[in-house]
């Protein structure tokens, strides 16, 4: 199953004062089923845009490279189909829907995936249900349902609305830019446990993050460390304590 | 390509292609012919076999009409139109009544079914006899207008137990005259504006609605406007009239045939409502637009207006405009009565080379009179959408309250919007708010609906959907959806 994730040679660049920049510059990762990774890397090193390109973000244009995923071609699908293959990003800032009630997007958001997914859709009475079981699983109020989708949020309660659509669309493989960033250390446990009650044999979960403290919660496979681009040291869980430690000084000096 | 430029390029592909309802059914009219003198005005009101004061009033109004000039402020540009080149007269010809679906011309059948109207319903705008003793199978009482002579009007028994009348304006002016002569003119006069004028002068035909005191209509009345001969102008006049304590919920709906002709319309709508009486006046509009490079469409010059002649009355007007090449409407209120409210909701969606200067007027007259303008526009291919809206507190108006809100949306950059706000305060007890935003569906709300699984069509709808949401709610039942269903379509294109 080692053929879950693969990305390959993955080179990507956005249009920005009137120029392209190169962003992504050869990325090589490959993630099996089952198994949880963690990217960590200074700031602007393209972990963010890795991110948006696997979900389809089409800002970002891939100019070399690969993404099979689950023995597809990621790249080549609408970022709708993505959701509908599995994939699932959540945002480092989420987005504000104004007018549009959230139990109502998510209703959406589950039946629109159900449906490419040949899965019966969902009538009200059973979404609420399901909708309830999982906020209650992650410690939050019934109130958000009745918001207006990120509106008015604070920047906690956006990343646990996001980790609930997480729970609900029930992808196989789980990106999480920064979500543990500017949560105290009560949200910070809702969003690790929503990603541990999702772990399974054929889920994965890419985990982007500047800070070990997450991991302590997450037991992760494999550490990747992300520098101009690339993908420039990957290890096992203890090369978190040392970029925790020292920084990313000594990796980068490598790199050079 | 970025979603947003997407959407905007599909979306100004948006025309004729997308427009469902139109054709044009043919059946045999009795045209008047091309011009507008005495004498056409002399024909109408023959054909409808009117009394003379109403020949009288239509002759008076003709002759302040030739006197005025057509207005030119609105942010509005077309052709010159040439009143002598249109027909002013045009009804299907007379037939006997049927007495079962199968007699009913199957032309106009036809233009039910695509209309989307049910088949019982269609038996009764058709006007076939419903058999003795059978239910009502709807809640809704139908006046179906044809182009101008009203079809049939159905339910009438059962208003008629409540004691309302619902029946087209002609009927009206027969059997109602004291009424209609005491209160038509009298909201609108004819001489307010050039297209009240011309309509006083030659309406065809329209609604008339009589709700008495103390009683609340039983059920939601529904007309079903189509414009239907080339090059015919169409008149509708609606009266309605709610007593003391009465109330009534009045639905508005409209599809018209493609063509490439422009079509005028000049509408008036006259609302009375007495002390603690409430109107409910809802619109969802959806003439013929044009084709995407702005040739054709439909004309829509409306004067509407209603009167809280009595304490707390209520009136409350909700329009879902998506129709029409060029929009000239401010569906308005006048808050006599002590404690009267006065309520404007409004979505306006223009694509292509669409134009609409839409809005309010509330004039607040009697003390603690209250107002609410909630009013969403959204642009976008080429067209030009403008909120024109006027809050007005005289001096009497003690303690008046008015809440404006005008949100713009625009989708692609050679569309506008504008806001538009007259404020006249001559109470300084009286309390005006004005809010006003103007945004754009962003990329990064596109890409965050569509990574959780919506198509690009699905987004957009929700998008807008969310944003026009504080005007939808206001719409009874029946017609949300058919609202819901007319954005979608305006919206439809906007995906590959």
């Amino acid at each position: 199953m080692s053929n879950f994730l693969k990305i390959s040679g993955l080179h990507a660049k956005i249009e920005a004062d009137g120029g392209d920049k190169e962003i992504l510059r050869g990325v090589d990762l490959e993630i099996p089923a089952g198994e949880l990774h963690v990217i960590m890397g200074p700031n602007g090193c393209g972990k963010s845009t890795l991110a948006y390109t696997l979900a389809g973000r089409e800002d970002y244009e891939v100019t070399a490279g690969s993404v099979s995923f689950k023995g597809q071609d990621l790249l080549a699908m609408e970022p709708d189909e993505r959701a509908a293959a599995g994939v699932f990003l959540a945002f480092q800032s989420p987005v504000e829907l104004p007018g549009v009630n959230n139990a109502n997007f998510l209703r959406t958001a589950v039946n629109s995936v159900r449906r490419a997914r040949g899965e019966a859709e969902m009538d009200a009475v059973q979404f609420l249900k399901t909708v309830r079981a999982a906020t209650k699983s992650l410690s939050m109020q019934d109130e958000m349902l009745k918001r207006n989708v990120n509106v008015g949020f604070s920047g906690g309660e956006k990343k646990r609305n996001e980790v609930l659509q997480m729970t609900l669309l029930q992808p196989s493989l789980a990106i999480l830019d920064e979500t543990d960033s500017g949560l105290d250390v009560d949200a910070l446990r809702i969003v690790a446990d929503g990603v541990n009650k999702l772990r399974a044999p054929d889920f994965s979960a890419l985990v982007i993050t500047h800070h070990q403290r997450l991991l302590d919660y997450l037991s992760p496979d494999r550490i990747h460390v992300m520098a101009k681009g690339r993908i420039i040291r990957s290890g096992g869980p203890e090369l978190a304590r040392q970029i925790d430690q020292d920084g990313y000084a000594t990796f980068l000096a490598d790199a050079a | 390509m970025p979603a947003v430029t997407e959407t905007r390029e599909q979306i100004e592909k948006l025309g004729q292609s997308t427009y469902r309802w139109g054709f044009e059914t043919d059946i045999e009219m009795d045209i008047a012919p091309k011009g507008l003198d005495e004498d056409t005005i002399r024909l109408i009101s023959a054909r409808k076999e009117e009394p003379e004061w109403l020949l009288e009033w239509r002759l008076a109004a003709f002759r302040q009409w030739q006197k005025m000039e057509e207005p030119e402020w609105a942010k509005v540009a077309y052709p010159k139109i040439d009143y002598q080149d249109l027909h002013y007269y045009a009804a299907p010809k007379k037939k006997p009544g049927p007495k079962s679906l199968d007699e009913v011309d199957p032309e106009l059948l036809r233009t039910y079914e695509k209309l989307g109207i049910p088949l019982h319903e269609q038996a009764m705008l058709a006007g076939v006899e419903p058999e003795e003793g059978a239910e009502p199978r709807l809640p809704i009482a139908v006046d179906a207008v044809f182009d101008s002579v009203s079809v049939a009007t159905t339910f009438r028994k059962t208003l008629q137990e409540a004691g309302v009348i619902f029946c087209p304006i002609s009927e009206a002016v027969r059997d109602y005259p004291e009424l209609v002569r005491k209160y038509l003119g009298s909201v609108v006069p004819a001489g307010d504006n050039f297209f009240s004028a011309l309509n006083s002068a030659v309406f065809t035909d329209g609604s008339f609605v009589y709700v008495p005191a103390g009683v609340r209509c039983p059920m939601e009345l529904s007309t079903y406007f189509r414009i239907n001969a080339r090059n015919t102008g169409q008149f509708e006049r609606t009266l309605i009239i709610v007593e003391d304590r009465g109330s009534v919920s009045y639905l508005e709906g409209c599809t018209a045939p493609m063509r490439d002709e422009n079509q005028l319309h000049a509408a008036v709508v006259e609302l009375v409502a007495m002390e603690d009486a409430s109107i409910k006046y809802s619109t969802v509009q959806n003439w013929y637009p044009g084709d995407e490079n702005g040739r054709g469409g439909i004309y829509n010059f409306v004067t509407k207006r209603g009167a809280c002649r009595g304490a707390r009355a209520r009136i409350s007007w909700t329009q879902v405009e998506t129709g029409s090449a060029v929009t000239w409407k401010y569906p308005s209120c006048i808050l006599q009565g002590e404690g009267s409210v006065g309520e404007f909701y409004s979505v306006a969606v223009t694509n292509n080379f669409q134009q609409a200067d839409t809005g309010t007027k509330m004039i607040h007259i009697g003390r603690n009179t209250r107002s609410t303008i909630i009013a969403k526009t959204i642009s976008a291919g080429r067209s030009d959408s403008t909120y024109r809206g006027l809050v007005r507190m005289m001096p009497k108006a003690s303690g008046a309250r008015n809440f404006t809100q005008c949100d713009s949306l625009l989708i692609g950059d050679q569309c506008g919007a504008h806001t538009v706000p007259y404020i006249e305060n001559r109470n300084m007890s009286a309390r005006i708010e004005h809010e006003a935003t103007t945004s754009r569906i962003s990329e990064d709300q596109m890409f965050y609906c569509r990574s959780r699984g919506l198509s690009e069509e699905d987004a957009v709808g929700l998008i807008v959907n969310g944003f026009c949401k504080d005007v939808l709610k206001e719409l009874p039942m029946e017609f949300a959806v058919e609202a819901q269903k007319l954005l979608a379509i305006s919206l439809e294109g906007s995906v590959g």
